[in-house]
């Protein structure tokens, strides 16, 4: 008889499907995991330490390098910390602004990470389908920030700038004729919230034609029914929040429990799974994306009808117009202040937590009353989530890693940070 | 809000039997902070007891306060050749004392939704230890882990306590507030071994804006 023993396999750093540079060493009995031992890290820059010897300000960008396929919501829980030691009030406009462009960033994610899962267990189509959707978002983010991913928008006392009044659109060369170029141009002809609500109007259908490719599919059932299931005492004690924790079937989202900017004003539903296996953490995150797409809906009316500030009206935390600073020496005193040295940050410490796409995303911020953070720590959710990997694949087959990787929705960035 | 902060303190008040003491916090937020021998009675009790059932851990969190309230720049009094200029890379640290590191612990309640911050200012200087709460709640694994790796606070009692975030087999505790920025060393491809080397860093550390405290209000 054949002498059988249990063997050690190196999954990653380089493996497509572990999302990054997750490095996973599996001891395996056959094709059955035993242990986990997920080794994580290999992205880890310090971004904290670095805060600690940057004025406030100049963070806000690291932020977005955190989790980067949900960007503005990592700056939405910084500036909030920043804002509640200041004790600034923001302007309802840019309340609004923060919350479509938190939803925007939603479903930005939640296409991604929809794509990327089911390339992952063998659905080439959804990773094609999800990206032409998300071309047009990241679109959004570059028309109102300059750039499509790092968008740096957000700031403490409200965001950088107002909605545009115009898109950027497409231009006829080589390679795209003047009439494909008109067809893409047609929704760009308006502002930025024309853009966007033509955009709300469609995605529901996309999310449709995902949906038929997927939810009653039958190889994508037998790769998440049953898979990965968490139960909801289990989630409490692992530390989940977002998807993961309402996929096992407890209603917890802080834009309901604790509510932050205007999200008491709008109307949303919180979907919540069942079984709390990958499919009904797929199912969650879908119908996450047309709750989304409802909640930008009411801001872009909102926002039609309320122009107003966007910015606390603040000498330390706003720059000056170009103008005023053209004939007013303090304006020209107060832009160079608050570019080169920022602002003073009362002493106190804070914690400010937003509902990330994957999660709970906070920020405990602690000042001693300097222009920079003390200490800056980044609560990341997709840390608390891959924490739980050794203990959710144990007794799974290798190909199911993937499928649980999958579903956790991890990215490096905010977990390595 | 802050009636149910209030409602929520005097609750804790009275289930601690004096293990917590009230830090001083923004209205909508509670702090405490609790003596590193009571720590592990003191989060069972915060997780069992009905009426505060914090059945989720949010965060561990280490914190260095080596340097806290040191400015590298006088901005308040000028001396008769102007404000002090530049910045003393040198400056020696403030010696290490009890009490140095802190572990800060997030608590959240999904039962009846809220928040409390426990801190605990770990025992002994440049080797803090403090007790592993891994077994009340699972979440901590990681997050201690982390707190061990970035800070070297000892957690005793954790089932794994390893390195986490660092390279294999790095040196030194890079969140410490005595650990350079830049790092001590640096590694390049090196052609000739054929494979990856570490050297000593080659940098010039700088630091581009001062750190300064001034303590005025926004508008003033």
């Amino acid at each position: 008889m054949a002498e059988i023993r249990n063997f050690t396999m190196n999954f990653g750093p380089q493996h497509p499907a572990a999302h990054g540079v997750l490095r996973l060493v599996l001891e395996m009995d056959g094709e059955v995991i035993t242990k986990a031992d997920p080794h994580i890290g290999l992205l880890h820059r310090g971004t904290e330490k670095l805060a600690e010897s940057k004025p406030f300000n100049q963070s806000i960008g690291y932020m977005d390098r955190l989790d980067y396929v949900s960007m503005m919501c990592n700056e939405h829980a910084y500036v909030m910390a920043i804002e509640r030691l200041l004790g600034v009030t923001v302007p309802e406009r840019a309340q609004y602004i923060r919350v479509m462009f938190d939803e925007v960033t939603r479903i930005l994610n939640h296409l991604m990470w929809l794509g990327a899962h089911g390339l992952d267990i063998g659905a080439m189509t959804v990773f094609l389908l999800c990206f032409k959707e998300r071309e047009d978002l990241m679109d959004c983010y570059e028309a109102v920030s300059g750039t499509r991913m790092h968008a740096t928008y957000y700031r403490p006392g409200g965001v950088y700038r107002d909605l545009p009044a115009g898109m950027p659109k497409y231009q006829a060369s080589k390679w795209r004729s003047q009439k494909d170029a008109d067809r893409l141009n047609e929704a760009r002809s308006g502002s930025l919230l024309d853009f966007l609500a033509d955009f709300t109007r469609r995605l529901p259908k996309a999310i449709d034609d995902v949906e038929t490719l997927l939810t009653d599919n039958r190889i994508w059932k037998q790769r998440t029914v049953n898979i990965g299931v968490v139960s909801p005492e289990r989630a409490l004690q692992l530390g989940f929040t977002g998807p993961m924790i309402r996929g096992s079937g407890i209603a917890w989202d802080l834009r309901k429990k604790q509510p932050y900017d205007v999200y008491d004003r709008v109307d949303f539903d919180i979907p919540v799974g069942v079984n709390g296996d990958c499919y009904d953490r797929y199912l969650v995150r879908v119908e996450e994306m047309r709750q989304s797409n409802r909640i930008v809906a009411q801001c872009i009316e909102w926002l039609r009808a309320n122009p107003g500030p966007v910015m606390v009206d603040s000498r330390k935390l706003r720059p000056p117009r170009r103008e005023e600073m053209k004939d007013d020496m303090e304006s020209l005193i107060h832009h160079f202040k608050l570019f080169t040295e920022g602002y003073c940050v009362p002493e106190g410490e804070t914690y400010a937590a937003v509902e990330a796409p994957k999660g709970e995303f906070g920020v405990y911020l602690v000042s001693d009353g300097a222009n920079k953070p003390y200490r800056l720590k980044c609560r990341a959710p997709g840390f608390a989530h891959l924490a739980s990997l050794a203990e959710m694949v144990e007794g799974h087959m290798l190909a199911d890693v993937v499928a649980m990787i999958g579903t956790q929705d991890i990215v490096f960035g905010e977990v390595d940070r | 809000m802050s009636e149910r902060i209030e409602a929520l303190a005097r609750n804790v008040d009275a289930h601690l039997e004096g293990r917590a003491r009230r830090l001083p916090s923004l209205a909508d937020e509670l702090a405490l902070e609790v003596e590193p021998a009571a720590l592990l009675a003191a989060c069972r009790l915060l997780r069992d007891t009905p009426g505060l059932q914090f059945d989720t851990l949010i965060d561990v969190c280490g914190v260095d306060y080596l340097d806290y309230g040191r400015d590298q720049w006088r901005t308040n009094s000028a001396t008769r050749s102007g404000f002090s200029r530049g910045v003393d890379r040198n400056a020696p640290h403030a010696a290490a004392e009890p009490g140095r590191f802190a572990v800060v612990y997030h608590l959240l309640s999904v039962a009846l939704n809220q928040r409390v911050r426990v801190s605990v200012r770990c025992a002994g200087g440049d080797d803090p230890i403090v007790d592993s709460v891994v077994g009340v709640w699972a979440a901590a694994n990681w997050f201690e882990r982390e707190a061990f790796d970035l800070f070297g606070i000892l957690f005793n009692g954790h089932p794994d306590l390893r390195r986490i975030l660092t390279d294999y087999g790095f040196i030194g505790y890079p969140f410490r507030k005595d650990f350079p920025l830049i790092g001590n060393v640096e590694v390049r491809y090196d052609a000739e071994k054929g494979r990856v080397v570490y050297e000593p860093v080659s940098i010039e550390p700088r630091t581009l804006v001062p750190r300064v405290i001034r303590g005025d209000t926004l508008d003033g």
